[in-house]
């Protein structure tokens, strides 16, 4: 069991996930976002390589209207 | 052509807008449209997690295939939240590197926070991201920020979303006389003369959000907006008269008006002031 926490919340997993099971996971698949974990970005090419552990604060974003 | 150039490229409109506080995003693309703007502002937030799913998406509205879209770091307090927020926006915008920074110092009016906005400029120039910052009206400070190399300078002419209009025209004027990159004034334009003026006073253009957004009708504000740009911008192109209290020098020509009006402007000019 692992802990994550995505956008301030935290979430528990069976086993560690790589950042495209976790998009996945969010029904964010396709959506147009930017992923930071633990204060760093992480490219979107790297997804399917970045294993998450337990701990990790991630940041999920998206462009909302704005002045 | 009398041309917009940020960083390197060319624009038509001199008016940038934002896209917050539209009541749907039907609305926000027309306002958009109507005002002619090619370079629009957008937020980034947190997505919703595991919530609506297939909630409508502001890029799908407004492509970044047809805008130049412009990330601002709107509501970060700290020069740390502002830079995670424009890398992560390039990263959103795949490299996209031109962005509006602005560092809030306090919550109730908004006003920049120039130490930790100099900072973050810094990095985010060091990082290869085309800045264009939301500055207060020091022209000390709108020197240092485009000795650092920001693209443009946006300093306010009142409060963010207060529509309070050109609050000090002689501080934009300093700070447009010393500067070699574009000055756009940001916040506080409330209606189209505020534009107006802030186009004649020879700024490079105008950013706003509220003045359109927050006007009865958005969408005819916005083309007013467009206007009104336009029309400051080829007043101080064209040069204006100086101005003068007494010019006594009338339009139509002084000779041969009838009757006895004659009489009262001989009389008239012998009191003419020195």
């Amino acid at each position: 069991m692992i802990q994550l926490t995505i956008n301030g919340q935290p979430q528990q997993f069976e086993s560690p996930i790589n950042v495209t099971q976790l998009v996945d996971h969010l029904a964010l698949h396709g959506k147009r976002i930017a992923i930071e974990r633990n204060g760093e970005i992480i490219p979107r090419s790297q997804f399917s390589e970045q294993l998450l552990i337990h701990g990790d604060q991630l940041e999920v974003v998206v462009a909302v209207g704005g002045g | 052509m009398d041309n917009l150039v940020i960083a390197g490229k060319t624009y038509t409109s001199r008016l940038l807008v934002g896209t917050g506080k539209y009541k749907d995003f039907n609305e926000t693309r027309a306002a958009v449209e109507a005002s002619g703007a090619e370079i629009i502002t957008v937020a980034i937030r947190r997505t919703n997690i595991g919530q609506n799913a297939n909630e409508p998406n502001l890029l799908e509205v407004l492509p970044p295939s047809q805008y130049t879209l412009l990330p601002n770091t709107a509501g970060c307090y700290t020069l740390d939240d502002a830079v995670r927020t424009l890398r992560l926006a390039r990263e959103l915008l795949d490299g996209h590197s031109l962005v509006k920074l602005e560092v809030l110092g306090d919550p109730k009016t908004l006003y920049p926070n120039m130490v930790e906005t100099l900072k973050a400029a810094e990095i985010l120039i060091k990082e290869d991201f085309q800045v264009m910052v939301y500055t207060s009206d020091d022209p000390i400070i709108a020197k240092q920020l485009e000795d650092m190399g920001c693209v443009a300078v946006m300093p306010l002419a009142s409060l963010i979303g207060s529509g309070m209009g050109i609050l000090n025209p002689w501080n934009l004027q300093i700070i447009i006389d010393n500067a070699k990159i574009p000055v756009l004034v940001d916040a506080g334009v409330g209606t189209a003369s505020d534009a107006t003026i802030a186009m004649e006073l020879g700024c490079d253009g105008v950013l706003m959000n509220t003045a359109i957004a927050a006007a009865k009708s958005p969408i005819l504000m916005a083309s007013a907006m467009r206007k009104a740009v336009e029309a400051g911008r080829e007043a101080y192109l064209a040069g204006r008269m100086a101005k003068k209290l007494y010019s006594a020098s009338p339009s139509s020509p002084p000779e041969g008006v009838i009757a006895q009006t004659e009489k009262i402007t001989k009389r008239s000019a012998s009191n003419k002031p020195r």
